[in-house]
């Protein structure tokens, strides 16, 4: 593995212990999610993005949408990880007049660009962005982090149509395939697929990659930036939930995955065990 | 052609383009448009973005006058909205114009969610309010008030005519935070312009006084409420009129100066729903402030789906035409 990937490799390590910390200190969370998501997480923050950590509303950034709001636990640990938040705040997570509300607030969170909660509006509101920046001339890129339960929410496709038309090139949607939402398998609740057809058919730039593959992620995001076409692109990520701790990944699938009290411990460790560099250099807190 | 049995023409359903001025009535065109169009010379900030009504909400002009401003999000009012929400957190000003019903109904959740809860500068501004068509339920937009009145932060003008709507572009662009306001469209009534009156973004103004009974107003109400006064001074009926086109946040203390201390009957006069709208606010104002008017009623649209129809039977049949409006008042005054 190459000095890039490497760090990659362990900003995603990183992510994955902020986030199950911040689950212990809640005793419940999305944490199967956040764990799906640390390596998209990761290479969005360590690599992708253009950002100033101390300058969190620095005009010239990329706006990072977390349109799945219930993924703010995933979404403070590369904040964390990007150092745009200390990682002593974690200890606040979900906690009364804490900055880092359980479900992610525009207001409350340096970095949080919009208020989630009510899934499927990140992308319409990314449309809107992306259109304004291209108005006042500034290149910075928009990206909309969604869930693929937002894939039934009908203003999901107004947006996708909506950007297609305005030839959004500045615009790139990032979707979490865990193939999981509230009431089960989403091939059962609502089924998507065929997914990167529909996309494409609304005249978007598709790429469908294993999300937790480092680099496939990479290469799919550096792909996604050089495009010269003026069309929005979407990149779709197959992840796994509960992705780095094997018995997450196995427990009976759940949107709210159940972890009882020794485990947040149990997987802290498994995380550092299979981090040999990290042990090496002495264990986080 | 008219047979001897028939005594008058069956009128036609008003659609989307009827306009509410009565024959011979002065009337100035497409004043939000023209407006928006004047104030953006001076605010680049200003952006115009519909879901396909532009045409119909007179924000065609702005389209036309400054394309490179214009966006046209198609029918999707979710998309409007929340685009919307998104420019504005890039610092631009939008004014996003459909029609009433679509933009309250189709897109509350995203006005709530993406531009109320986080005070984006976004100026929702919606035509057809309440009973301006004959189209039917489906474009009368008889409860939109009730449901912005819901949302914290929100500011909510209903304009009277030509005069207020040019008068309030401006100041609601001025005003920091979202608001929601109806607009009137096409050849719109010009009638504040005889009166001392200038629109004040949160103020109540008194265009009249009168011993006998005070309506309270808005929108194209005020107008009807004026005509009534006159027709009412002939039995020798003395009507005050106070225009509120700001609806929230409501200037509670005009209009408990209005009604205190004063015995005479109130009648609240609004081109909306007696459910949940300007009647129920200063019902709830006046309580909550310890003041008993003599009597209280509301003059407004019932609380039911709307027949299709012909506007001027319509307004007559459910009570705000000028002649309905004034018979009604009689009516409660005993």
């Amino acid at each position: 593995m190459n000095q890039q990937l490497q760090d990659l490799a362990q900003a995603a390590y990183r992510i994955r212990r902020y986030a199950v910390r911040m689950g212990e200190v809640q005793g419940q969370g999305y944490i199967g999610q956040a764990l799906g998501w640390a390596d998209v997480l990761a290479v969005a923050y360590r690599h992708a993005l253009n950002l100033r950590p101390d300058e969190p509303e620095w005009e010239g950034r990329d706006r990072f949408l977390l349109s799945h709001g219930h993924y703010a636990i995933a979404f403070y640990a590369a904040l964390i990880e990007a150092g745009i938040i200390p990682e002593s705040e974690l200890e606040s997570y979900g906690s009364d007049d804490s900055r880092l509300p359980m479900s992610g607030m525009a207001a409350y969170t340096p970095g949080m660009e919009i208020s989630g909660g009510s899934l499927g509006q990140g992308l319409a509101i990314a449309v809107g962005m992306a259109l304004a920046l291209r108005h006042k001339q500034n290149p910075a890129f928009v990206y909309n982090s969604m869930s693929d339960g937002e894939l039934d929410e009908g203003s999901t496709w107004e947006a996708a149509m909506g950007a297609a038309h305005h030839r959004l090139a500045n615009l790139i949607c990032l979707v979490d395939i865990n193939n999981q939402q509230a009431d089960g398998p989403s091939g059962k609740v609502l089924g998507f697929e065929p997914l990167a057809d529909k996309w494409a058919a609304f005249g978007w730039h598709v790429q469908r990659v294993a999300g937790n593959d480092l680099p496939a992620v990479l290469k799919a995001f550096d792909a996604a930036r050089a495009l010269t076409d003026a069309k929005p692109r979407v990149i779709l990520f197959d992840t796994l939930m509960g992705k780095g701790v094997p018995f997450l990944e196995q427990r009976e699938k759940n949107h709210f995955i159940r972890v009882d009290p020794p485990e947040w411990q149990q997987a802290l460790a498994i995380l550092d065990a299979s981090n040999p560099s990290a042990a090496r250099e002495g264990a986080l807190a | 052609m008219n047979t001897v049995t028939d005594k008058k023409p069956r009128l036609t359903t008003s659609a989307m383009i009827a306009s509410i001025a009565s024959e011979g009535q002065r009337v100035k065109a497409a004043p939000f448009g023209k407006a928006l169009v004047e104030l953006a010379a001076t605010r680049p900030d200003i952006v115009g973005m519909t879901a396909d009504l532009a045409k119909y909400t007179d924000l065609h002009l702005f389209g036309q006058a400054y394309p490179e401003r214009f966006f046209q999000m198609g029918m999707a009012e979710q998309l409007l909205m929340a685009a919307a929400g998104g420019m504005a957190k890039e610092g631009l000003v939008p004014f996003a114009t459909t029609y009433a019903v679509f933009g309250t109904r189709r897109a509350y959740d995203f006005i709530h969610q993406v531009i109320a809860e986080e005070n984006l500068d976004v100026k929702i501004c919606c035509a057809l309010p309440g009973l301006t068509t004959g189209y039917g339920p489906s474009h009368q937009a008889t409860e939109d008030i009730a449901m912005m009145r819901g949302i914290p932060g929100l500011t909510i003008v209903d304009p009277c005519d030509a005069l207020d709507i040019e008068q309030a572009v401006p100041q609601i662009a001025a005003h920091k935070g979202p608001v929601y306001m109806r607009l009137l469209r096409g050849n719109v009534p010009l009638v504040l312009d005889e009166y001392d009156y200038r629109f004040e973004l949160g103020k109540a103004k008194l265009l009249r006084d009168g011993a006998d009974v005070l309506v309270i107003s808005s929108g194209f109400m005020t107008m009807r409420a004026l005509e009534a006064a006159q027709d009412l001074a002939a039995d020798k009926v003395g009507v005050a009129v106070l225009h509120c086109p700001t609806i929230k946040p409501l200037d509670e203390a005009a209009i408990v100066e209005a009604v205190k201390y004063k015995h005479r009957l109130v009648v609240v006069a609004e081109n909306h729903s007696v459910v949940g709208g300007l009647g129920e606010a200063v019902a709830s104002t006046l309580l909550r402030h310890r003041v008993q008017p003599a009597g209280f009623q509301l003059a407004g649209l019932p609380d039911a789906f709307l027949d299709a129809g012909a506007l001027p039977t319509l307004h007559e049949r459910y009570g705000i035409s000028r002649e309905a409006l004034a018979r009604r008042i009689k009516g409660w005054l005993g």
